[in-house]
C-alpha cells in the first residue's frame, strides 16, 4: 500500500497495464516528451518509447478515430483527450462509430479502446478547460462511462476499462488530480465497471454523486454528522451502466435523494438517477428528489467569483443536504 | 507488368457478376420486393482491379457504400449480398441491422462502415498505425467518394497516415457527382489526388474505367506500403451511371444526354473488349459467362426471398460486446 | 352593469371545475347568496352562492362543462339588462394572466445561483395559521405507506418536517413507542352495544309507556325481574312468553308476511372515517360532543336516502307513499329489557356534529327511560347494528310499515387489495333488507352503493 494522488494512480494503472500487455498504448496530445500536461503519462514515453505513448496531431477527431481503427485491429489504445471541453470534434467518432461498432456488426467488430478525459471546473480553466461533459455520453448505449472519485478506484477501474471489450469513457476529476489522496495497493487488482460505492452509511438522507462532487459530499456527510444529521453517500462511479439496485437500496433505506453533479442541470446525468428513484421507489419516498447542480449557463467563466458561484462545493451540499433531512 | 490470362479472366468475371447483382437489385427495388438499393454501376473497374491487388483475408479494408464489386471480389457471395438488401438472416454485415451496401465482413479483414461519410478513414489510418506498431506486412485499403474528401475525417485521416508513413493506401472513386453536386463544388483542385501534396504523400489520379490499368496502379501503391514507404493516394475516375440511391431521381440534376455519353465508356464493356481483342475470352465464352452470373444472381434472390426474417427481440443486442452471441 | 359568477378556485392546486347542475335557469330571479349552481372541483363539491340579487340574465357554461377556475359562468343584473358581449371573457382570463405574468417576473429572485431543482414550496398558509388546527400538511409517499400498512392515525403523529410535516422518521418513532393505548383505541368503538338484528318496536318493549287500556299491571318490573317459571315437559323445558316476547314474535311474523324481503351486501373501506374520527374526535368533545361511529353512517345515510327518495318510502294499496322527512331510527339495546329504536327527526339536516348530539342525546335518554313518545315515533328508515355482537353480516327484518332497513356489521381490519396491492384497511358489511315490493335489486343496490360511497368518500 502507498498514499497516491489520484492522478498518480491514474499513471500507475496505465504502466501496469502497459507492461502486462503490450498491445496496450496511449495516444493523445502531449502524453509523449511532455508526460502529459497534468503529468498522467509522465515517464511512460521513456519505459515504452515513442511508439506506444504517441504525440497525436492536434486533433481529437483522428484521436479518437485512429484508436477505433487499432482497437478494431486487436489493439487496446488508451486516448487521451487533453482537456473534456475539447472533445466535441471526436463526437461523431464516439457516438457513431466506436458506440454502435459491435451493434452493427451484430457482434463481429468490437472497439475495446478507453478515452480518458480530465473533466470539471475549480481550477481556473474557463469556458473550454472547465466543462463536465457526462450528460452527452451517458445517453449514449453501447459506451461504457466510469468516473472514479479516489486513487483507489482511479486505478482500478481504470486497469478494468482497459480490459473492457467496450469502449470506455473513463473522465478524470482534474481538480482532485492532487487534491485527492489515498492507499493504492501497489500490483494489478480491478474494481468492476457497473457497481456503485456506498462510501459512508446513513439512515437520514442519501448524497448520490461521483467524481469531484462525491469527494465534497464525503466532507458534506461529515460536516451534517456533527450536526446529528446522518447521511448515506453513494458514488456512482460507473454512470453507465448505471448500478440501479444500491440506487434502489439505498433510497430504500433513507427515503430522501440529493443528487449532486457539477454538470450543469437540465438535462444532466442526475435526471436520471431522480427518474429511477421515482419509477421504483416512489412509494419509499419522504421528500422529493433533489438535485443539486452546476447553473444552466454556456460554461464555468473564468473569474474567481464567477467560478466560484457556478461551482457546486461542499459548503452548497452541506447547505442543500440540511435542507433536505430538515423536510 | 503482365497479367496473366486466368487473372484478366478472373477480375472480368468478378466485374460481370457485381454488375448483374447490382443490376438485379433496382429491379428489385423497382418490384418493390427490398426497401433501397445504392449502386456501384460505373465503379466496377476501380474496385474489382484495387480488390485484386490487395492480399484477400490477409490486408484490411474500410470501404464504403459504394463498393459492392470491391466486396464481391473479396469474397461477400451473392447470396449474403441478397439478404443484406433483403435485412434477412445472414446478412454477414450487420444481421440485418444495417441498411443494404453498409458493408462489413470479418473474415476478409473488411471493417463495418456508417453513413456518415469519412468516418471509415480515420479507422484505417488507426489499423495502418496497428500494423506498424506489430511491424506486420499488412496493408489497408479504405474507399471514399470525392465528395467526402471534403470532410475534415479524411483529411485528419490522410495527415496521420503521412505523418506516420502508415501502410494505407485513400482510394477516391470520382464519379463526378456527391448526389447531385460535382466535384467543382467540392474542391478548388483539379482532382482529389492534388491534395495530397498538402499532406505530404504521394498522389495520382488514374482512370478508373480501366481495371487493367487500375490493378496496376494499386499493386504499386500497395508494395510501398508494404514495404515501409508509407501511404498513397490514388484518384480513380469513372461515371457514376446510376442515380446515386433508389431514392434519387438524377434527371432533376443531369441531362440523359450526358448519362448515355457516359454509358458509352462503360467500364465491363471496355474490359470485356480488352479481353475479346486479346483473345482471351470468344463470344461464345461471353455468353456463357452472362448466363452463369445471371443464374447466380437468381439463386442468390430465390434464396434470399426463402430466407427468415430476424426475430424483432434481436433487435435489443448486442449492446456491449459480452452480449454476442457467437455461433 | 351586472355581475358576473365566476368558476372559483375550490383549493389551493385547483385550476378548473366542472358545472354540475344549474339551480336556476335564466330568467330566474335570485337573492345574494342563493345557491345558484353546483360544482365539482378535484378537491370539493359545492354548491355557488350567488354573487348578487336579481336576475340569471345569461348562462355561458352548460352543466358537464368543465372550465378553468376564473371563467365566467354566467352574468346576474336587472330583468332585461345586457349582457357584456361573449369576449367579456377577458377580463377573468386578463386577470388570470396578469397574476400568472407576475408569478414569472417573481421567479427569478427565488431562483439560487444554484440550480437546484426545488421542491414545490409548501403551502404557507399551513405553516402561519396560528391556533388553528394542525393540517396534516404534506404527506409523503413513504409515510402515507407506512401509515397505512400501520394503520396509523396521522394526526397522532407529531410531524417535526419542514412546516410541522410528519417525516419518515416522525412516524417510525411513533409507531415503535406507541403502546397498547393505541391498540386499544383503534378498536372500533361502536358506542350502543345491540344483539343482531332483534331490534322491535319501542313500543313493545315498554309498555308501561305505551300502555293501553287493554294492558294490565303484570308487566311491573317487580315481576318482569322474577326468574321464569318452567314447567317440565318430556320434550324439554317450556318458557312461557312474556308479553314483550310475543309482541315481538307477532311484529316480525307480521313484518315478514307484509313485505317480501330481500337482503343485499356491500362491504365498506372505514379508514378515511377512521382518520376523520381520529382527527375530530378532540375538537368534538371540547364541545361537548362524544363522536361515535353511528353518527357517520347516520350522515351517511341520509344522504343516500336524499338521492334515493325511493328507499324512503311505505308501500300503500293506492301506491308508494313517498315520506316527505327522513327521520332514522337507531336501534339501541336495553340489555335485558330488548331493544328500543329512537328516532332522529330531519336526520338529512343535520351536520356532522349535529347527529353525533341527536345520537348522545337519545342514547343517554334510551338509556336513563326518558325517552318521550316522540322520541320513537314517525321513523322512516332504520338502521340497526348487529356488528358489535361479532356479526359480520346479517338479514334484519323491516320495521313496519318502512320500506327498508340497514344492518351495519363488525368493523374488522381485513387485508384488501388496494391499487394492486395487499392493504389492511377497517372494512364493514353493511346488510340492506328492503321492501321488493317497493324496490327492485338495482335502486336497493344503487342507495346502497350510495351510502358505500359516501362512507368511503368521507371529506
Amino acid at each position: 500500500m502507498a498514499e497516491m494522488t489520484l492522478v498518480e494512480a491514474i499513471r500507475d494503472a496505465m504502466d501496469e497495464e502497459m507492461e502486462r500487455d503490450e498491445n496496450v498504448f496511449i495516444v493523445g496530445e502531449d502524453v509523449g516528451q511532455r508526460g502529459g500536461v497534468f503529468r498522467a503519462t509522465d515517464g511512460l514515453f521513456k519505459k515504452y518509447g515513442a511508439m506506444r505513448v504517441i504525440d497525436s496531431p492536434l486533433a481529437e477527431l483522428s484521436i479518437v478515430g485512429v484508436g477505433i481503427g487499432a482497437a478494431l485491429y486487436g489493439m487496446k489504445p488508451i486516448c487521451e483527450i487533453q482537456f473534456a471541453d475539447f472533445i466535441y470534434p471526436a463526437f461523431n467518432q464516439i457516438v457513431s462509430e466506436a458506440s454502435k461498432m459491435t451493434y452493427r456488426s451484430n457482434g463481429a467488430w468490437s472497439v475495446p479502446m478507453v478515452i480518458r478525459a480530465p473533466y470539471g471546473g475549480g481550477i481556473g480553466g474557463g469556458l473550454y478547460h472547465s466543462q463536465s461533459i457526462e450528460g452527452f455520453f451517458t445517453h449514449v448505449p453501447g459506451l461504457k462511462v466510469v468516473v472514479p472519485s479516489s486513487p483507489y478506484d482511479a486505478k482500478g477501474l481504470l486497469i478494468s476499462a482497459i480490459r473492457d471489450p467496450n469502449p470506455v469513457l473513463y473522465l478524470e476529476p482534474k481538480k482532485g488530480y492532487r487534491l485527492i489522496r489515498g492507499e493504492v495497493p501497489k500490483g494489478e487488482f480491478t474494481v468492476p465497471i457497473g457497481p456503485a460505492n456506498i462510501t459512508k452509511s446513513g439512515e437520514d438522507l442519501t448524497i448520490f454523486a461521483y467524481g469531484m462532487m462525491h469527494f465534497y459530499a464525503q466532507k458534506a456527510a461529515e460536516n451534517l454528522e456533527k450536526e446529528g444529521i446522518s447521511v448515506e453517500v453513494v458514488d456512482l462511479r460507473t454512470l453507465v451502466p448505471v448500478d440501479q439496485d444500491t440506487i434502489l437500496k439505498s433510497i430504500k433505506k433513507t427515503g430522501k435523494a440529493l443528487i449532486v453533479h457539477e454538470d450543469n442541470l437540465t438535462g444532466g446525468y442526475g435526471g436520471e438517477i431522480a427518474a429511477i428513484i421515482a419509477e421504483h421507489a416512489f412509494t419509499f419516498l419522504d421528500a422529493p428528489v433533489r438535485r443539486l447542480a452546476g447553473p444552466d449557463v454556456p460554461a464555468v467563466p473564468f473569474s474567481h467569483p464567477m467560478q466560484e458561484w457556478f461551482m457546486v462545493n461542499e459548503e452548497k451540499i452541506t447547505n442543500a443536504a440540511r435542507e433536505l433531512a430538515h423536510y | 507488368m503482365d497479367l496473366s490470362s486466368e487473372l484478366m479472366r478472373e477480375m472480368y468475371w468478378m466485374m460481370l457478376l457485381s454488375r448483374r447483382l447490382d443490376e438485379r437489385a433496382w429491379i428489385l427495388h423497382r418490384q418493390g420486393k427490398i426497401a433501397f438499393h445504392i449502386s456501384g454501376i460505373g465503379h466496377e473497374a476501380a474496385q474489382v482491379g484495387a480488390a485484386f491487388a490487395l492480399r484477400k483475408g490477409e490486408d484490411w479494408v474500410t470501404p464504403y457504400y459504394r463498393d459492392l464489386a470491391l466486396m464481391i471480389s473479396l469474397g461477400l457471395t451473392p447470396k449474403e449480398y441478397v439478404l443484406s438488401l433483403m435485412g434477412k438472416v445472414g446478412d454477414p454485415s450487420s444481421g440485418a441491422r444495417q441498411m443494404p451496401s453498409h458493408f462489413s465482413l470479418r473474415r476478409v479483414n473488411a471493417v463495418s462502415h456508417s453513413a456518415p461519410v469519412a468516418t471509415q478513414a480515420v479507422h484505417a489510418a488507426g489499423i495502418g498505425l496497428a500494423i506498424k506498431m506489430k511491424n506486420a506486412k499488412q496493408v489497408v485499403l479504405t474507399t471514399i467518394g470525392e465528395g467526402s474528401t471534403s470532410q475534415g475525417e479524411w483529411y485528419e485521416a490522410v495527415n496521420w497516415a503521412a505523418i506516420h508513413q502508415l501502410p494505407v493506401v485513400f482510394l477516391v472513386q470520382n464519379n463526378q457527382y456527391a448526389i447531385s453536386v460535382p466535384p467543382e463544388m467540392q474542391m478548388a483542385v483539379k482532382s482529389s489526388a492534388d491534395k495530397a501534396c498538402g499532406l505530404g504523400l504521394p498522389g495520382i489520379s488514374i482512370d478508373g474505367t480501366d481495371v487493367f490499368g487500375v490493378y496496376k496502379s494499386f499493386t504499386e501503391a500497395f508494395e510501398t506500403a508494404r514495404s515501409g514507404k508509407g501511404p498513397t493516394l490514388i484518384e480513380a475516375r469513372m461515371y457514376r451511371i446510376t442515380p446515386h440511391s433508389s431514392d434519387d431521381d438524377d434527371r432533376t440534376y443531369r441531362s440523359r444526354e450526358e448519362v448515355e455519353e457516359h454509358k458509352k465508356k462503360d467500364p465491363l464493356l471496355l474490359a470485356r473488349q480488352v479481353l475479346l481483342d486479346k483473345s482471351i475470352i470468344t463470344e461464345a465464352e461471353m455468353d456463357t459467362l452472362d448466363k452463369k452470373a445471371k443464374e447466380m444472381v437468381t439463386e442468390a434472390v430465390n434464396f434470399g426471398e426463402q430466407a427468415p426474417y430476424p426475430q424483432a427481440e434481436e433487435a435489443g443486442y448486442p449492446i456491449y460486446f459480452e452480449e454476442v452471441h457467437h455461433g | 352593469m351586472p355581475t358576473k359568477v365566476i368558476m372559483p378556485k375550490l383549493g389551493e392546486s385547483v385550476v378548473e371545475g366542472t358545472v354540475m347542475n344549474w339551480l336556476k335557469k335564466a330568467g330566474d330571479s335570485v337573492e345574494e347568496f342563493e345557491s345558484l349552481l353546483e360544482v365539482e372541483s378535484a378537491k370539493v363539491n359545492t354548491e355557488i352562492p350567488s354573487p348578487a340579487a336579481g336576475t340569471l340574465l345569461k348562462i355561458l357554461v352548460q352543466a358537464g362543462e368543465t372550465v378553468d377556475a376564473g371563467k365566467i359562468l354566467a352574468w346576474i343584473g336587472e330583468s332585461g339588462e345586457q349582457v357584456p358581449a361573449e369576449s367579456s371573457q377577458e377580463p377573468a382570463d386578463m386577470e388570470m394572466k396578469h397574476r400568472e405574468q407576475q408569478e414569472q417576473e417573481s421567479a427569478p429572485a427565488q431562483t439560487a445561483p444554484q440550480t437546484e431543482s426545488k421542491p414545490a414550496p409548501m403551502d404557507l398558509e399551513n405553516q402561519i395559521a396560528a391556533g388553528r388546527d394542525r393540517d396534516l400538511g404534506f404527506i409523503s409517499p413513504v409515510v402515507a405507506k407506512i401509515a397505512s400498512e400501520n394503520q396509523v392515525d396521522l394526526t397522532r403523529v407529531n410531524g417535526t418536517g419542514q412546516g410541522g410535516r410528519i417525516s419518515k422518521k416522525d412516524i417510525l418513532s411513533y409507531i415503535k413507542n406507541r403502546g397498547e393505548v393505541e391498540a386499544e383505541q383503534e378498536a372500533p368503538a361502536w358506542e350502543t352495544p345491540g344483539e343482531g338484528d332483534l331490534f322491535r318496536p319501542t313500543e313493545m318493549q315498554f309498555p308501561e309507556r305505551f300502555a293501553t287500556r287493554n294492558e294490565t299491571s303484570e308487566s311491573t318490573s317487580g315481576e318482569a325481574k322474577k326468574p321464569l317459571q318452567m314447567k317440565s315437559s318430556t320434550a324439554g323445558q317450556l318458557i312461557p312468553h312474556t308479553k314483550i316476547r310475543r309482541r315481538i314474535a307477532d311484529h316480525m311474523q307480521m313484518s315478514k308476511r307484509t313485505s317480501p324481503h330481500v337482503t343485499t351486501v356491500m362491504e365498506a373501506d372505514m379508514q378515511n372515517i377512521f382518520f376523520h374520527r381520529a382527527k375530530n374526535k378532540q375538537s368534538f368533545e371540547n364541545q361537548g360532543v362524544h363522536l361515535t361511529f353511528t353518527a357517520y353512517f347516520l350522515v351517511a345515510t341520509a344522504r343516500a336516502l336524499q338521492k334515493y327518495p325511493i328507499v324512503n318510502s311505505s308501500w300503500t294499496e293506492e301506491g308508494i307513499l313517498l315520506k316527505t322527512a327522513i327521520n332514522i331510527g337507531m336501534a339501541a339495546s336495553l340489555g335485558e329489557e330488548g331493544l328500543i329504536v329512537p328516532v332522529i327527526k330531519n336526520a338529512d339536516s343535520f351536520s356532522l356534529i349535529g347527529i353525533a348530539r341527536q345520537v348522545n342525546s337519545l342514547g343517554d335518554r334510551a338509556r336513563n327511560h326518558s325517552l318521550a313518545p316522540d322520541d320513537v315515533a314517525d321513523g322512516t328508515f332504520t338502521i340497526t347494528n348487529h356488528g358489535t355482537a361479532g356479526s359480520l353480516f346479517a338479514t334484519p327484518i323491516i320495521n313496519q310499515p318502512q320500506c327498508g332497513i340497514l344492518g351495519v356489521g363488525l368493523i374488522q381490519k381485513r387485508a384488501v387489495v388496494s391499487a394492486d396491492a395487499i392493504a389492511i384497511r377497517p372494512m364493514v358489511y353493511l346488510s340492506f333488507s328492503f321492501d321488493h315490493r317497493i324496490l327492485d335489486g338495482s335502486a336497493a343496490d344503487g342507495f346502497l352503493a350510495e351510502v358505500v360511497k359516501n362512507l368511503e368518500k368521507w371529506n
